[in-house]
């Protein structure tokens, strides 16, 4: 959208406010601010109306950073928030920054709603997987079996898929991507930014204090390309150095399988090639299991649908009548002078 | 202020006289239908008029079950009619249930009209009665027309080809026909507006037609009138101009939509269906206005939350609510308070704690209102007193919240959610306009700066170039509104949003002082107690009382004027359907030796009931507490 593009362009940090950034040393959270203020370079933002909302928690400061509007609103609701700016004036880009209990936990329900409509916005879910700023407690998207202040012996409970949980929810956007890279993630947030309805972005952000290497297996530098599989549109879905590994159905269709094709040169012909508009696709590229499977990253899934904020200011646009017309309708009755 | 009775009253000169008339049936029995005709035929008459629906809180429970039963009461005359009266003249009751739910609000010798058709065995097992009332004398005192309106109905339209389970749908037209000859009125208005409502030559427009002038010649015939209370409608005239009924639902979407209008902004009213304030949105969704619309929510909290997006972004962000939603909005209220955006919340009051009685009006949410937030968190509180109050206040409480950029909260109950009268359609462009400015440039702009005399902060909207910023709910600085920890920062932010609405007291600074203006007894009312109150107050009045009626509309901040008032009185009431919550505020410092009149039933305060609480304590000084 040319009229949402600034005149001159702005350097990323141009982008950035006076504040200083108070995440601790070493977060993950100063990788993905560094992407977002690179992103909005990129597309060259119109500074004035771009309008980054959030919720609660450590990522949700983020808006203090950027020189946008920014509205770091209350606890789980910045979707709902985002919906009401959005009706208001359609023509703001809005980016939501929320985090596992800020989106999968107390605003749950905004989460899976915001989606379903798909207001023209994107959601970025920084996943660490913790608690952070209220010192540590397991999260909805904590691993069985996470020691923490509150789970001193291991949480009991099955964590939450956000990319799954969004894909069942109606999401026409759902896309991965990690603070260690983001040189992959900048292209993503593009993606996401030009998509028209919610595009839902988890990150996978390390908690260097009370999560630290959460996602190490498949961070680190030396496993990161044998355990990560970048997803592009229309390309074979390989992986691994030298492009060595991929991803076919199984024989019942049920999930995905790897392929060594050091070992099976012969499958290479049943490589999927990624289509991000096959939700059935995405979802079994999201729900893979990150102990056996490489983790997907990149957009997964991309749909069109109208965005409430189209529905709703069409309907809008559609209201001629006069309240001063309305309140005379019906039963009147008239007393003469 | 005073609701548009009044202005039918001061026109009056004739001799009082009023009617209260109350059907009763089955949900399904078209009461509320019946109910609204006879409503309208008074108010063309030019009455005034009040009315009271009472519904259960299911929606279709089985028939002839007390507990299914749904009412309908007008009362209309002459005089001041501000409530829908304590008891009834007339009751039309359908069936056992009905006589049985209702019996008790029919005046000693009182007209009961029955539908005969399910006094039988069955029927009056199901309404829990021992024997049938009609043949044991639990009716006497009373005068009866009981007759088979049921057979009598389906007899008069079985030649438009309507069986049984059809025809009786039509009794309620019978008895309307009936209801009608004893007020002296013909059935042609109501002919009129059955052709309107199913088309002229429908056949369920004639048939409706013949039950009703079955009914009405039924009447004539069997000259039931003759001993009973065949009343000649008085002629009154109220102030000239055009007139409908409106309901305080109603009025608060016109006078929602008319602020947002004269605001010049986009308005978005965010909410969560819950009874009773549903009606708002509802009106509102149907009448496609220009610049408005309304979002349904996935929950109470996120519709606060999208209001407050709305305004966020330079629309009018309204939510509407009752109880146990304002509950979970609360969160949210506190964040608008702390960001200092208009929000307007309406509150449509229901008996509670919890779940409590969904369709019933209570007084009780008024702490909440004031109080209910974490934090030291003020706002305004606005109480309109009667349906057409709803349409002044509404729209006054929008001016507010832009003027001063603070969230509103309205306090409405069921029954002025419900209730009706008649209102002078106003002439919208001879009020007060108050025009949004949303400023595009400001030299060294801060977005905490406010204005000296308001107080209030600018209002920017997202878009506007140069002008980015950031805001939140973390404590700001007074100036920049960046985060700030420091102490005396946030002494001096609770003292600004403290003083800030303080100020807004200068907005209501006359304060309405009805009858005496000094002398025996001051009444304190808010909100819907304004009906009964004022009749008390008219009755005593004639009796050489000096009593002062005071109808507070902004309950925050209170006005420190009132004290001024109370001292001019030997006596002051506080009366409120709650356990004493305006008592406690105003005991503190404007009436510390106030007496305090409450209810909590669910219903509206009885005329008699208030009239005896109030000469006891002219008497002898204090109420009598049984």
């Amino acid at each position: 959208m040319k009229t949402n593009q600034e005149e001159k362009q702005l350097k990323p940090n141009d982008y950035a406010s006076d504040q200083e950034v108070r995440w601790c040393p070493g977060c993950g959270d100063y990788a993905v601010l560094n992407a977002v203020k690179r992103t909005l370079a990129e597309i060259k933002a119109n500074k004035s109306k771009t309008v980054f909302v959030s919720g609660i928690g450590c990522s949700s400061r983020l808006p203090y950073y950027m020189s946008t509007y920014g509205f770091h609103t209350i606890h789980g609701r910045a979707p709902a928030f985002a919906t009401g700016i959005k009706l208001t004036n359609p023509e703001l880009d809005v980016w939501v920054i929320t985090g596992d209990g800020d989106s999968l936990s107390i605003g749950g329900n905004h989460f899976i709603h915001v989606f379903r409509r798909n207001l023209n916005c994107q959601i970025l879910l920084f996943n660490n997987e913790i608690y952070g700023l209220t010192k540590g407690q397991a999260s909805p998207a904590s691993r069985a079996g996470t020691i923490s202040p509150s789970t001193p012996k291991g949480s009991l409970e099955s964590p939450l898929s956000a990319c799954e949980l969004a894909i069942s929810a109606g999401s026409t956007f759902v896309a991965r991507g990690v603070d260690t890279s983001i040189k992959q993630l900048i292209p993503t947030l593009i993606e996401a930014q030009k998509h028209k309805g919610t595009s839902l972005v988890e990150i996978y952000q390390n908690c260097i204090v009370y999560n630290d290497d959460v996602f190490s297996s498949f961070t680190e530098k030396s496993s990161a390309p044998n355990r990560q599989i970048h997803l592009e549109h229309g390309k074979p879905m390989l992986f691994g150095t030298d492009n060595s590994k991929g991803l076919k159905l199984s024989s019942d269709n049920s999930k995905l399988e790897l392929v060594d094709l050091n070992i099976n040169k012969k499958e290479e012909n049943k490589i999927l090639i990624h289509d991000k508009n096959n939700k059935t696709i995405a979802y079994l590229l999201a729900q893979m299991n990150e102990n056996t499977m490489p983790i997907a990253l990149g957009v997964l899934y991309n749909i069109n649908k109208p965005t409430l904020d189209t529905y709703y200011t069409d309907r809008i646009n559609e209201h001629k009548n006069e309240i001063s017309d309305i309140m005379e309708k019906g039963q009147t009755w008239t007393i003469q002078e | 202020m005073d609701g548009n009775s009044s202005k039918i009253t001061s026109q009056n000169t004739k001799k009082n006289w009023s009617s209260t008339v109350r059907f009763a049936g089955d949900s399904g029995d078209g009461m509320q239908l019946t109910g609204g005709r006879l409503t309208f035929e008074a108010a063309v008459s030019g009455m005034g008029l009040a009315t009271f629906p009472d519904y259960p809180a299911e929606i279709r429970a089985p028939a002839g079950t007390t507990f299914g039963i749904s009412s309908f009461q007008v009362r209309f005359g002459n005089g001041l009619i501000a409530s829908s009266g304590d008891h009834a003249d007339i009751l039309v009751a359908m069936n056992p249930a009905a006589l049985k739910v209702n019996i008790n609000e029919v005046i000693p010798g009182g007209l009961i009209i029955i539908d005969t058709n399910s006094f039988n065995d069955r029927g009056i097992r199901k309404a829990g009665y021992d024997s049938n009332p009609l043949n044991d004398n639990s009716l006497s005192g009373l005068q009866v027309i009981s007759a088979d309106i049921s057979n009598l109905t389906i007899e008069a339209v079985k030649e438009f080809g309507l069986g049984q389970k059809d025809g009786i749908r039509c009794r309620n037209m019978w008895t309307l026909g009936l209801i009608l000859w004893l007020f002296s009125k013909n059935t042609k208005e109501t002919e009129n507006w059955l052709e309107k409502k199913f088309g002229k030559d429908n056949f369920l427009t004639k048939a409706n037609i013949s039950a009703l002038k079955a009914g009405n010649v039924y009447a004539e015939n069997t000259e039931i009138s003759k001993d009973i209370l065949r009343k000649v409608v008085p002629k009154v005239s109220p102030l000239p101009g055009k007139w409908r009924a409106i309901t305080g639902s109603e009025a608060i979407a016109f006078g929602l939509a008319t602020g947002a209008k004269h605001a010049d902004l986009k308005m978005t009213l965010c909410s969560y269906p819950i009874t009773p304030a549903s009606p708002i949105m509802h009106y509102l969704a149907n009448y496609e206005l220009k610049n408005i619309g309304i979002y349904q929510a996935e929950d109470e909290i996120a519709a606060c939350c999208a209001a407050i997006g709305v305004s966020y972004a330079g629309g009018l962000g309204v939510t509407s609510s009752s109880g146990p939603g304002i509950s979970l909005k609360t969160e949210a209220i506190g964040l608008a308070v702390s960001i200092e955006l208009p929000l307007i919340i309406i509150n449509s009051q229901r008996a509670g704690p919890s779940t409590g009685l969904p369709t019933r009006a209570e007084q009780a949410d008024l702490m909440q209102a004031i109080y209910g937030r974490h934090g030291e968190a003020p706002l305004v509180v606005l109480a309109p007193k009667s349906p057409s109050d709803c349409f002044n206040l509404s729209h006054q409480a929008v001016k507010i919240a832009i003027k001063y950029m603070t969230p509103v909260m309205i306090l409405s109950d069921a029954y002025l959610s419900y209730a009706s009268e008649p209102w002078l359609i106003p002439n919208i462009d001879e009020m007060e306009k108050f025009p949004t400015k949303f400023p595009d440039s400001i030299k060294n702009f801060q977005p905490f700066e406010r204005n000296t005399s308001t107080l209030a902060r600018n209002w920017i909207k997202p878009g506007t170039k140069g002008l980015e910023h950031r805001i939140g709910g973390l404590e700001k600085d007074s100036i920049s509104g960046n985060i700030n920890y420091d102490a005396t920062n946030h002494s001096k932010m609770t003292k600004l949003r403290k003083e800030k609405i303080q100020n807004i007291e200068n907005e209501f600074s006359n304060i309405d002082l009805n009858g005496s203006q000094e002398g025996d007894i001051l009444v304190i009312g808010w909100g819907s107690t304004n009906g009964p109150i004022s009749e008390v107050r008219e009755l005593l009045l004639t009796e050489g009382v000096k009593i002062g009626h005071i109808q507070l509309n902004c309950l925050w901040p209170l006005s420190l004027k009132l004290k001024n008032i109370v001292n001019k009185f030997e006596y002051t009431i506080i009366v409120e359907m709650n356990n004493g919550q305006l008592y406690n505020l105003l005991r503190v410092k404007i009436a510390p030796k106030a007496k305090s009149v409450t209810q909590i039933s669910g219903k509206p305060f009885r005329i008699s009931y208030l009239k005896e609480k109030f000469k006891n304590i002219i008497d002898n000084g204090k109420l009598n507490e049984n």
